[in-house]
């Protein structure tokens, strides 16, 4: 019993606590024009942002609620609150942290973090970044890493030539609704043949409930730079829902390399609906790595659009997905030049009652000769409760082309399981090590503390299910 | 090491119904090695994995104790903690689960009160890789995971070894081994038999019996154990045949 309050310990009460703080502002309930007007006014951004808001929100208000994947009707946006800010300053160190908000960062970890392995850090609690530093000898080179509406006034030129132009507002509904009401969100720029040896990290804590985060990243690689960007996310418990909706641009310029983790750890009553992609220009490469280990609801797709020849790209996703879990993950390639490369790897997990799909789109254009895709979805459901659905869509235009889709589902046998036992493992550790087995070509990628996150929640999911069965 | 034994009594054992082990009596203690040999599909696996704890055998009958304290009820891993350990005649594999970390949580599975030094622990490891002609890369490799038939049947010797369990039963460990690994995994097994271990070798041939001298053989006909006797046995079951105790059995019926 002492093994299995420990993993509780990690992994249910480390993020499961609310911050009792006082927001510095918040905006009422419900979205409309009046609402834009207000956030923008509140944030003294230019006129031009202000536009591109309104617009965007009149796609939002066009656009119905799609219906072809999880059931998201439940989300009644009259009754959320899309915009809280929950402290006027913005601190370079986290001494000059209010201590309630201070103490939130350190219970999840994220200075102990920056400490140990990164190179700069952005922490965003609710709707407004909180804290943000890039270490001096990248400052020094010229690096930008900051929360998104602090780069909106220090860099108001670099944000208007690349806001909005890899995710328009009219993409998709939420897509256009974070446009209309972002806010937070990090901004991170490198410079020419600038190579980034530690990661950066941003991490989005969300501390209500019937409240909406919507930020807003944008990342510009600039040509033979290089860059690992992590993100982490969590949020307390609550009986009603909340709505996360982000978008993040990524502009991966010529030779450049960067590698985005995201790990993502949203208690059972979020709403996850983020919109992800990124051009990538010659010789260019653009890994994603993607943990989804919480949320009730996620729909989430991260997209790479080839431009360049040479231009390369791999998704690397797991998802688990226990309880009453919808996970809907996937991945977009677009090969628009020749000689590019894709991979895709998604592997998902479902239990107790649990739904996994996995959807995703794979086009090679007509022209992008020579042009190289695989794509990999591997599920593995662990009882007669729980899902998996698996809807790719192919289209290869290149007959030059060169493409494989493999995909599989399975159980666990229950051959491995006896096998394990004999050499004295327990049923549940050893439903664990299979798991973890399973995933571990996509979580020997994931940064250690993460993996280990998973590892432990795995052993969690996986105690929790012998007590039942 | 103080002397443990493992008594195998009136076994009684059923898959699906379908009664496959009749009375089995075998007494097992430290160091002393038995083989139990017959033809194909006389309950000779059944017996393995009625004595590790496969829930897929009922024992309808009998008893297994080992050291005074009756397993029947217990699950497979708490067996194995007992110190009962079986080499299988078709390892399973496990993609993504990587040998070493397999086996080091098997080790401290069955050696909790133990605190175990990694490093040491990898070099012996290693060691025994290179006793059983394997080299390293199969630390890191998926637990079975593309293995040869013999490459498996080497490392669930290795495991034999490095586990240090009090009984050991081998399910035709000698199936799919050529002469030079036969010779290896037998040296293996005297090792094991040196350090105290009680070993059961289950086997069709007598060829490994040519490398490792058994101290008892039973031979099993039909899930009923048709005859024991010294290690001389093997010997003349080799000249008689299977189908000599088939007869006997039908005589003794008829």
């Amino acid at each position: 019993m002492q093994k299995l309050n420990d993993i509780e310990d990690i992994n249910k009460e480390k993020y499961d606590f609310v911050t009792k703080i006082k927001p510095a502002y918040q905006t009422g309930k419900g979205i409309d024009r009046e609402l834009i007007e207000e956030i923008s006014r509140v944030k003294k951004e230019p006129e031009w942002m202000k536009n591109i808001r309104l617009k965007a929100l009149e796609v939002f208000l066009s656009k119905p609620i799609p219906k072809w994947g999880p059931d998201i009707s439940e989300i009644n946006f009259d009754e959320i609150t899309y915009y809280i800010k929950p402290e006027d300053r913005k601190a370079n160190d986290w001494n000059e942290v209010p201590d309630e908000i201070k103490n939130t960062f350190e219970k999840l970890g994220v200075p102990e973090m920056e400490r140990k392995y990164l190179a700069g850090s952005v922490a965003q609690l609710e709707s407004e970044g909180v804290y943000s530093k890039i270490k001096k000898q990248w400052a020094d080179k010229g690096v930008v890493f900051m929360d998104m509406d602090s780069a909106l006034q220090q860099y108001p030129e670099i944000i208007k030539e690349h806001f909005g132009k890899i995710v328009p507002p009219s993409d998709n509904k939420f897509a256009a609704l974070n446009t209309a009401v972002w806010s937070g969100g990090s901004f991170l720029y490198i410079p020419k043949g600038v190579k980034m040896e530690l990661p950066v990290q941003a991490y989005f804590r969300m501390n209500g409930e019937m409240e909406g985060q919507f930020e807003r990243t944008l990342i510009i690689a600039e040509e033979g730079a290089s860059v690992h960007y992590i993100e982490g996310c969590t949020a307390p418990t609550y009986s009603k829902y909340s709505l996360h909706a982000a978008v993040v641009e990524v502009y991966a310029k010529k030779d450049s390399k960067v590698r985005y983790t995201s790990v993502q750890n949203w208690s059972d009553n979020i709403i996850n609906l983020p919109t992800k992609r990124a051009w990538v220009e010659e010789n260019a490469k653009m890994e994603w790595v993607q943990g989804s280990l919480g949320s009730k609801i996620t729909m989430t797709y991260p997209s790479s659009i080839l431009r360049g020849e040479w231009a390369s790209t791999s998704n690397l996703n797991v998802a688990l997905a226990t309880g009453n879990v919808w996970k809907d993950n996937g991945a977009k390639v677009v090969h628009a030049a020749p000689n590019t490369s894709s991979k895709v790897v998604a592997k998902s997990i479902s239990g107790q009652g649990g739904m996994s799909v996995y959807r995703g789109l794979l086009r090679i254009n007509k022209g992008a000769y020579n042009s190289k895709a695989s794509v990999q979805c591997d599920a593995l459901i662990l009882d007669d409760h729980s899902k998996s659905n698996t809807y790719p869509h192919n289209e290869i235009l290149d007959e030059s082309a060169s493409f494989s889709h493999e995909a599989s589902v399975g159980k666990i046998s229950e051959e491995q399981v006896n096998y394990l036992m004999s050499r004295g493992i327990r049923e549940e550790d050893a439903r664990s090590l299979i798991v973890l087995g399973f995933l571990d070509d996509v979580l020997k990628e994931i940064p250690l503390e993460y993996s280990l996150e998973f590892n432990k929640l795995i052993k969690l999911e996986m105690s929790k299910m012998g007590a039942v069965g | 090491m103080a002397e443990n034994y493992l008594d195998i009594k009136n076994l009684n054992v059923e898959i699906n119904g379908k009664e496959i082990l009749k009375d089995v009596s075998i007494r097992v203690k430290s160091g002393e090695i038995h083989a139990l040999m017959g033809p194909n599909g006389t309950g000779k696996s059944t017996l393995a994995h009625s004595v590790m704890g496969n829930p897929k055998y009922k024992i309808k009958g009998g008893e297994i104790i080992l050291n005074g304290k009756k397993m029947n009820d217990l699950q497979i891993h708490e067996r194995a903690r007992e110190g009962i350990f079986l080499a299988f005649q078709e390892p399973v594999s496990v993609q993504g689960l990587r040998f070493i970390n397999y086996l080091r949580t098997a080790y401290t599975s069955l050696h909790p009160q133990e605190k175990l030094e990694y490093k040491k622990f990898l070099d012996e490891v290693k060691e025994l890789l290179n006793f059983f002609g394997l080299d390293n890369s199969f630390i890191d490799r998926g637990l079975n995971d593309g293995l040869s038939g013999g490459e498996k049947k080497r490392m669930e010797a290795l495991q034999m070894l490095i586990l240090k369990p009090k009984f050991i039963i081998l399910d035709e460990i000698d199936s799919g081994l050529d002469v030079d690994a036969l010779r290896i995994v037998s040296k293996a097994i005297q090792k094991a038999k040196e350090n105290g271990a009680g070993i059961i070798i289950i086997t069709h041939y007598q060829r490994i019996l040519d490398y490792i001298k058994p101290d008892f053989v039973h031979v099993l006909i039909d899930g009923k154990i048709a005859e024991s006797g010294n290690g001389e046995l093997a010997k003349i079951i080799e000249e008689r045949g299977y189908e000599y105790y088939k007869g006997e059995i039908n005589a003794k019926i008829e």
